[in-house]
């Protein structure tokens, strides 16, 4: 007999969890009351025991994945098939049907739930080259492929919509459908075909960043996991990166140019009027990237070119400043927009940065907050750099990276001296802006921060 | 409080413990009580600068930082768990509630907010007022405007025994948060009671009306103390 373990209410108002970790593989026994996966759900980690005794034969709910309450995560296969077999490597259970002998857990797929730093409707141009599982290729029965190559969620949205998973492409690990696809599929009219769509054609359609394009990987060579490797699915907020990431590089011809700014003027007003800007704010802090914003803020207004999009062959000037900020985050990045940043005050910036890295933080940006950017500040500097060369967040058409400052030896009016000094790189698009522009636009935000005008606090 | 079952509490207030023997002391008193042994147990203490790493949350920029994070004195302690970075370190009030719930407590997020109403009490007793701030768990004041977080909460239920708890700001290096935000931006606003009021904070006190605020809410009556602090009530 099989016992279904389920995702279990943690609460009255708690609806799903996510798998966190699984603390048994299949075949392994497990005891009544042992532990077997652990769950997180809103500040909550939960190790949930075994609600029986035997062999865990099917993990159906992978690793980083979030379901409802009480679908069914994995089986175990009580009574004497869990013959002691401790410390064996066995992979196939010896419970259970045939059909659940596959060694599904093996492949887990992107977790469906994860948080998405903006709404993707382009997951159809995803391409469908999952390398084929090594297991369970050709002569998988139709009830094996929709039981090992999709979660339950997908089961579901598949059920209720009338879709036959199998025929849908996987593109998640060896082939599993994923929400995603599933989705896509649906959307897509249930028609989706195997080739992905080609990028060039996308990206017309999403010269408004609306969504990304596909990676295109496909003709270099692939990676596969063999032994002593581990899988790990991507998150979402990672495949829009990967997505990003390419599409920009495809799109724009990058040049890279540096500035070496003294930030002496800057570190000393910083450190005058930081105790009172901090009480101004209501604990939003004068961080030099305050400071930078402002400059760029200032400098863009003259140079409209560096403020720009492109849309085939027009030229989009913004006259406002949509400042995109990159933010790190746990195993990614997100790019929240300060809004007509040309409208605030330094205290306003603050205040703005303050609360949007928050809310990037804490997963609670709104879709509207991460798009829209018209130009990007970077900071590689807090973690050590003294220089970088972004990648430009489209559709903007340049991006500034900061680099860490430092007490630099200098020679200043033939006197050597030891100053705060930082390196500031301009990415840019050379379809849209050439070397004078940008060393004008930067020569200018040096010219701003040397020479920085205290009224603006 | 009439005709209520009034368990008992132990309340542990070890001072300055490394963060590895913190997790270590949990471990055990969570065993214990999965054991349905000895008695349920409040631990106080402070921890040295320490992060602590989910584990989603050395996939990219946190393993480079390492290094540098160990240069200015932090600790960095891998946890294996899910979830983000979180910062504790010298003048934060931590508070490990070692609880074996009971069947009508058995609701996480009841629990949270339990928490919460704990820390809220706690620093009403200091006039300072708190509050909420849905959805996010932990709790805040407001200062010129601005939401503050004054202390944050994470949890974890082994067969519904609690382990982890709050982090509240006494006397807290707030300027230590920035580390784990990049771009010098800080991921929230926080406060701490000292910078609040202008004048640093008795932890001790603090700690006092917690374990007070504790009894009450909890429904748990203090029956035991350990290393040498007394529970002033």
């Amino acid at each position: 007999m099989a016992t279904e373990v389920t995702m279990p209410q943690m609460g009255e108002s708690i609806a799903e969890g996510t798998i966190t970790k699984w603390l048994k593989k299949p075949g392994d026994p497990v005891e009544r009351d042992e532990p077997l996966f652990e769950i997180s759900t809103d500040k909550v980690d939960a190790e949930i025991p075994s609600p029986a005794s035997g062999t865990l034969t099917e993990i159906v709910v992978n690793e980083g994945e979030t379901v409802e309450v009480k679908t069914v995560v994995a089986k175990i296969a009580e009574g004497d098939e869990a013959s002691g077999g401790g410390g064996s490597e066995t992979p196939a259970p010896e419970a259970e049907s045939a059909a659940e002998d596959k060694p599904a857990e093996s492949a887990p797929e992107p977790a469906a739930e994860a948080p998405a730093p903006e709404p993707s409707k382009s997951e159809s141009s995803k391409p469908a080259s999952a390398p084929a599982a090594s297991g369970n290729g050709g002569t998988a029965t139709r009830e094996e492929r929709v039981q090992t190559k999709s979660s339950p969620l997908v089961r579901k949205i598949a059920s209720e919509h009338g879709v036959d998973i199998t025929q849908i492409e996987g593109s998640g690990v060896h082939g599993r459908v994923t929400k995603d696809d599933i989705m896509a599929h649906i959307e897509g009219g249930g028609t989706q075909t195997q080739t992905a769509p080609a990028p060039q054609k996308q990206q017309q359609e999403q010269a408004q960043q609306t969504s990304a394009p596909a990676p295109t990987a496909a003709s270099g060579p692939t990676a596969t996991a063999g032994e002593r490797d581990r899988v790990e699915p991507m998150t979402r907020m990672r495949q829009v990166i990967a997505e990003r990431m390419v599409h920009s590089v495809q799109t724009s011809p990058h040049v890279h140019t540096y500035y070496e700014i003294d930030m002496k003027r800057v570190a000393d007003i910083r450190k005058k009027t930081k105790d009172a800007f901090l009480q101004r704010t209501g604990g939003a802090k004068l961080t030099y990237t305050v400071f930078m914003m402002k400059a760029v803020i200032d400098n863009l207004a003259k140079h409209p070119a560096i403020n720009a999009s492109i849309s085939g062959t027009d030229i989009i000037y913004h006259d406002y400043v949509n400042l995109g900020m990159a933010v790190a985050l746990d195993g990614g990045l997100m790019v929240p927009v300060i809004n007509d940043a040309q409208d605030l005050s330094m205290v306003g910036l603050a205040k703005q940065i303050t609360d949007k890295a928050t809310r990037a933080r804490d997963k609670k940006l709104g879709p509207d907050e991460l798009q829209g950017s018209t130009f990007t500040i970077t900071n590689p500097g807090s973690f050590g750099s003294l220089m970088g060369d972004p990648v430009i967040n489209q559709p903007n058409v340049a991006i500034l990276g900061m680099g860490k400052i430092e007490d630099r030896v200098v020679a200043i009016d033939g006197a050597i001296a030891i100053r705060p000094r930082m390196y500031v790189t301009l990415g840019y698009d050379h379809r849209l802006i050439d070397g004078a522009t940008a060393e004008k636009f930067l020569s200018g935000i040096k010219e701003t921060l040397e020479n920085f005008d205290e009224t603006a606090l | 409080m009439a005709a209520t079952r009034q368990a008992g509490l132990d309340v542990r207030r070890p001072g300055r413990v490394a963060y590895a023997d913190g997790l270590r002391l949990q471990d055990d008193l969570v065993a214990m009580r999965q054991r349905d042994e000895g008695r349920d147990t409040l631990v106080l203490l402070e921890h040295p600068k320490v992060l602590t790493l989910g584990r989603n949350a050395h996939a990219e920029n946190v393993l480079l930082n390492e290094q540098q994070l160990r240069e200015r004195g932090f600790e960095v302690h891998e946890v294996g768990r899910g979830g983000d970075v979180t910062y504790h370190g010298p003048g934060q009030l931590i508070g490990y509630p070692i609880l074996k719930l009971h069947d009508d407590e058995k609701d996480a997020h009841a629990y949270l907010r339990r928490l919460e109403d704990v820390l809220i009490a706690t620093l009403a007793d200091f006039e300072i007022e708190a509050f909420r701030h849905p959805p996010h768990t932990g709790v805040w004041i407001e200062h010129a405007g601005a939401k503050l977080k004054i202390a944050a909460i994470g949890v974890r239920l082994s067969k519904w025994v609690t382990s982890h708890g709050f982090a509240l700001n006494v006397n807290a290096e707030l300027s230590d948060f920035d580390v784990i935000v990049p771009c010098g931006i800080r991921e929230y606003g926080v406060a701490s009671m000292d910078k609040v009021l202008g004048t640093e904070v008795d932890m001790d006190a603090v700690a006092d009306r917690v374990v007070v605020h504790f009894e009450e809410i909890f429904d748990r009556q203090v029956a035991g103390e350990s290393n040498g602090k007394a529970v002033a009530s």
